[in-house]
């Protein structure tokens, strides 16, 4: 079987797929990759099924060498990404000869995602192979580590999809059941408010910094804690948002402001750390409406794919690379990229 | 429809209405992100509202509804998620709306296959520092205060935050006590911790605000094991106080620290 030998790996780099739905009332959250557009991405450019195991890397680096030829393919927040040396293209797909060391690096923050060809092989813990590392389940990659990929991996790699949707533009909430214990004020300076995501975001949560005051609900309300989900925004006890993700704890009793759209959670995830984001409110019909558009384009995704245009003249060593498996004649990927 | 506005209020049925209408909230529906919903019992905690809570959850499960993906649980309130491209919220609201109307929820007895689990604790010493303090606020002797800890068994009111936690209630008046204005950077897996009348056991190492007042051995977690969940809501916790001698030997010689369970119902 070919095998990822872990060199160097920073914290925050896990082995991640769609998680653990269906323990809520136990307690677990659902976990998973945290951004689970950039989940849906790769399984796209390599042609596989979503719930294989990915590497997802939490602004931080990773340096493998790989045993065997395998396809990869690069998605979430860009980082710096070489092949023996020479220069990755991000949200791609590429196919890498036996031996090669692959290097991730200078990560801008936020989550990025290595996938490969055939999945990561783990055993599966309560149906997953997710790292939930607040419940205990799993651990961090760590140099030295071996990981084990599936030999049956046939299909083509240099391909490559938009990094869609744009990270500008407000994000989209709805109402929470608490949002009215906030006046009406403090949700119009809510929305016209500028916030940047504070440097101590993990897989729980992230919580935002702003110029200016913190928010609070009326006064004298006692909350019962409550089922919360992610994307919840809950105001702490500090007035500052906290937005919930995927690892959160299962109830809070912190009132929420809004809950971000599923469909805008990777736009707010991907946003960088410097970048101003701000909120709107949309009414559930409209939510829902947006939601269940980004399902339809989810599903066509792979008509999106188009084939990794790469100068050869930029490419130093390139008798040395596997070109086959990345072979296309470039006009046959507008049907069926299959 | 429903929205998330919090002023959709529902009736329970007729019974609710007539025999206590000024204690008893009535159920409120409202929507949870954009593909949930929840349905609150009780804006405070009590007996009625955390059964009611546990049997419609019970009967939305029963039901097998298409569209839902997932129900749970809190102290007084259901959760519940649905596919969007399988249900609508209209439908889904109807649905919850029949259920609450078709028994009175309040009334409702505890689930079966309740167990009462027997679980040695160290109360005090440096295991769980934060027991003479908890004693003292309460207006008891040490002594005192770990016989009102032992003396009943508690109800698992709930089992959410992090993976197989209960909350466990209620204790009796003396320990409405708040929660610390700081938190403990880290109590460890099996910290009995108390506060406003209720105790949690840790299933996984955490900060907290609550008071760190005991120390079990009990793993209430187990991913790998066949029934990864010790605890269900419903089930009672009726605690022992142990020596830290006895506590050391149940830690390194008891996978399950001692706990042992009888099914009470």
């Amino acid at each position: 079987m070919a095998q990822i030998i872990v060199k160097k790996a920073g914290p925050g780099v896990t082995l991640q797929d769609e998680g653990r739905a269906g323990y809520l009332a136990q307690g677990l959250s659902r976990g998973g990759a945290v951004d689970r557009l950039a989940l849906c991405e790769g399984a796209v450019l390599l042609g596989q099924s979503t719930d294989m195991a990915a590497i997802e890397i939490a602004a931080s680096f990773l340096t493998i060498e790989i045993t065997a030829a395998v396809r990869i393919a690069l998605t979430g927040v860009p980082m710096r990404a070489r092949c023996n040396g020479d220069a990755l293209v991000w949200q791609a797909s590429h196919a890498l000869p036996a031996g090669s060391t692959l290097e991730l690096s200078a990560s801008a923050g936020g989550y990025s995602y290595l996938h490969l060809g055939g999945g990561v092989a783990a055993d599966d813990v309560l149906g997953a192979k997710s790292a939930h590392l607040a419940a205990g389940i799993g651990q961090m990659i760590a140099a030295g580590d071996r990981l084990a990929i599936s030999d049956h991996d046939a299909g083509r790699a240099g391909l490559a999809l938009a990094a869609e949707p744009s990270t500008k533009g407000a994000i989209r909430l709805v109402a929470t059941p608490q949002t009215p214990l906030f006046a009406d004020a403090e949700l119009a300076r809510f929305t016209a408010t500028t916030f940047r995501k504070d440097s101590r975001g993990n897989r729980m949560g992230q919580r935002l910094v702003l110029d200016g005051g913190g928010f609070g609900a009326k006064a004298g309300l006692a909350i019962l804690s409550e089922t919360v989900v992610p994307g919840d925004i809950q105001i702490t006890g500090d007035g500052a948002p906290f937005v919930l993700l995927c690892e959160c704890q299962t109830t809070g009793g912190y009132p929420r402001i809004g809950t971000i759209l599923p469909c805008d959670l990777p736009r707010f995830l991907r946003t960088p750390a410097n970048e101003a984001i701000t909120f709107a409110f949309v009414s559930l019909e409209e939510g829902v409406k947006l939601e269940l558009a980004e399902l339809v384009r989810r599903d066509g995704l792979r008509g999106h794919l188009r084939p990794l245009i790469r100068d050869p003249h930029t490419i130093p060593d390139l008798l040395a690379y596997q070109l086959i498996s990345g072979v296309t004649r470039g006009d046959d990927l507008d049907g069926d990229p299959s | 429809m429903v929205t998330g506005d919090g002023n959709a209020q529902r009736n329970g049925n007729g019974v609710i209405m007539t025999t206590e209408p000024a204690q008893r909230s009535r159920p409120l529906v409202s929507t949870l992100g954009v593909d949930g919903f929840l349905v609150s019992f009780g804006a405070q905690l009590s007996e009625p509202a955390n059964r009611a809570a546990l049997a419609y959850r019970a009967a939305l499960e029963t039901a097998d509804i298409a569209g839902i993906a997932e129900t749970a649980t809190s102290l007084t309130s259901v959760y519940l998620r649905f596919d969007l491209a399988a249900a609508d919220h209209a439908r889904m609201c109807q649905t919850l709306d029949d259920l609450l109307d078709s028994r009175d929820w309040y009334a409702a007895s505890l689930p079966e296959g309740r167990r009462r689990w027997r679980v040695p604790a160290v109360f005090g010493t440096d295991l769980a520092p934060q027991f003479e303090e908890a004693a003292r606020l309460a207006g008891l002797s040490p002594a005192q205060a770990v016989a009102a800890l032992c003396a009943a068994p508690l109800r698992v009111q709930t089992i959410g935050f992090a993976p197989g936690q209960p909350y466990l209630g209620e204790l009796p008046a003396v320990w409405n006590i708040p929660r610390q204005s700081d938190l403990t950077p880290q109590v460890p897996q099996g910290a009995l911790a108390l506060a406003i009348r209720q105790m949690v056991l840790f299933s996984v190492s955490t900060p907290t605000g609550w008071r760190h007042v005991g120390q079990t051995a009990v793993r209430l977690f187990r991913p790998k094991a066949p029934d990864p969940f010790l605890l269900r809501p419903g089930d009672e916790v009726h605690f022992t106080a142990v020596s830290r001698d006895a506590f050391e030997t149940l830690r390194a010689e008891d996978a399950n620290g001692g706990a042992v369970a009888e099914v009470i119902g």
